[in-house]
């Protein structure tokens, strides 16, 4: 332990399965954490104050604002973030997918925060009417797409996940 | 460690609110003393009279938890207007009523049931009425050692409707103006209990009595309630916050069509929770 690091706390995490330990001051966020230390950097810091939603990600499968919490409060949680939600081989899942098809995406900035958000939404709420997308897109802000590509993207992720349940139970 | 550090300490609940303030350089302190692993601060329980909510108890728990949408309506109805799901996953219920946001959905909630507080310090806990916990803008009448332990929210007799409306510029913004209502009729129809808590128009939740005092002996449907006139009658006199978001004639005259329709909906749904109570 460097003489930095003397009396700063202790976090372990695992992080899209991956353990992770590290030595940080209290005061570092989860976002820089999973940034700097982990390489995760498919979390984008937007604002840096909880509106953008560009952060989000799921910690022990609810999605949250990584940069309004601190690294050390994720000790002994699973952390998921893009990274994590593809294939191993690194085929897109199906939220991915449909921002790919529907042109859910322009600059990409955004993007990451948007398919963890949907991917907590849709695991909640498999079947959701326009209102109920409109509403949960509500916490992720995009400047590029005018949201249209996002809507009919989380309405295709949707449609494909219910008929796989239909075909493979 | 409140009584320890005093002002240079502050608790973290939810950390939607404060963490913020923090990354904004609006607030610093020494210290933060998280309270996300006190398992004995979450919980929603029923107690004889109403609910008994932790303080740590999660927005997003709330809005789902099924004692509270029978024994307190009106705390689910506000809950949904908070911020965004993402939010509602970490921001709590005690982190919310002592962080006293003017803007905030719960401190109205409490003001409008007529909630209390309980407020814990190494000198042992307290009951506080809402109307004497809310001081103004971010200010509580919380003394440096003392945190919010829970929240106890009373539940109406039957026949009762609530209603919360705001307006924000865009879903999940901070409110520009909001209210809560609660009515209560007794048997024939006629309103014996009102309640009407306004955000966004003074520092604090703001009770609009002379308002409630019309709704008194009404016929919650179908008589005489003109519900624009209590309205207007909520808001005279008040000043609203002037600001860039609105001006406070803007919020003065939507806060009347917001209360005019809270109270139209409680009304009808107190009607409609009497009808249920006959089916029974």
């Amino acid at each position: 332990m460097s003489d930095r690091d003397r009396g700063h706390p202790e976090v372990s995490v695992s992080v899209n399965g991956a353990p992770r330990r590290a030595v940080l001051e209290a005061r570092r966020t989860l976002a820089d954490f999973l940034r700097e230390e982990c390489l995760t950097t498919s979390v984008h810091l937007g604002c840096e104050h909880g509106v953008c939603g560009a952060c989000t990600v799921l910690l022990d499968g609810i999605a949250v604002r990584s940069c309004l919490l601190f690294a050390v409060q994720a000790q002994g949680a699973e952390v998921t973030t893009v990274e994590g939600l593809a294939g191993p081989d690194g085929s897109l899942n199906p939220v991915q997918q449909a921002f790919r098809d529907c042109h859910g995406l322009q600059c990409g900035f955004c993007t990451p925060g948007f398919i963890v958000s949907v991917t907590a939404f849709l695991a909640e709420n498999p079947e959701p009417t326009l209102d109920e997308i409109r509403s949960a897109l509500s916490g992720n802000l995009c400047r590029c797409t005018g949201y249209q590509g996002i809507i009919a993207a989380v309405q295709q992720a949707a449609a494909q996940t219910l008929k796989r349940e239909v075909l493979e139970p | 460690m409140l009584a320890e550090y005093g002002d240079e300490a502050k608790p973290l609940a939810g950390g939607q609110s404060l963490v913020p303030m923090l990354a904004m350089r609006l607030a610093r302190f020494d210290h933060l003393i998280d309270l996300n692993n006190l398992g004995e601060l979450t919980g929603v329980e029923h107690t004889g009279d109403g609910l008994r909510i932790g303080a740590m108890t999660r927005q997003a728990t709330i809005g789902a938890d099924p004692l509270v949408a029978s024994h307190a309506p009106l705390l689910a109805m506000a809950t949904t207007h908070i911020g965004h799901f993402q939010i509602r996953n970490r921001g709590t219920v005690g982190g919310s009523l002592a962080h006293a946001d003017p803007a905030a959905e719960y401190p109205a909630v409490a003001a409008a049931l007529g909630a209390k507080l309980e407020v814990a310090s190494v000198r042992g806990t307290r009951l506080m009425e809402a109307a004497d916990f809310f001081e103004g803008a971010f200010a509580t009448s919380l003394d440096g050692d003392e945190l919010v332990v829970a929240a106890r929210f009373p539940t109406w007799d039957d026949p009762s409707g609530f209603a919360f409306e705001e307006v924000a510029r865009r879903e999940g913004d901070f409110a520009l103006v909001g209210a809560a209502v609660g009515v209560g009729m007794d048997t024939a129809g006629i309103i014996r209990r009102a309640s009407i808590a306004m955000l966004g128009v003074g520092g604090a939740p703001v009770r609009c009595t002379e308002a409630e005092t019309a709704l008194l002996g009404c016929m919650a449907v179908g008589g005489d309630l003109d519900e624009a006139d209590i309205g207007r009658l909520a808001l005279a006199g008040s000043e609203p916050t002037d600001d860039i978001h609105a001006s406070s004639s803007y919020r003065r005259r939507v806060g009347a069509v917001i209360v005019a329709r809270a109270v139209a909906a409680a009304a009808r749904r107190a009607v409609e929770s009497s009808r249920e109570g006959c089916d029974v």
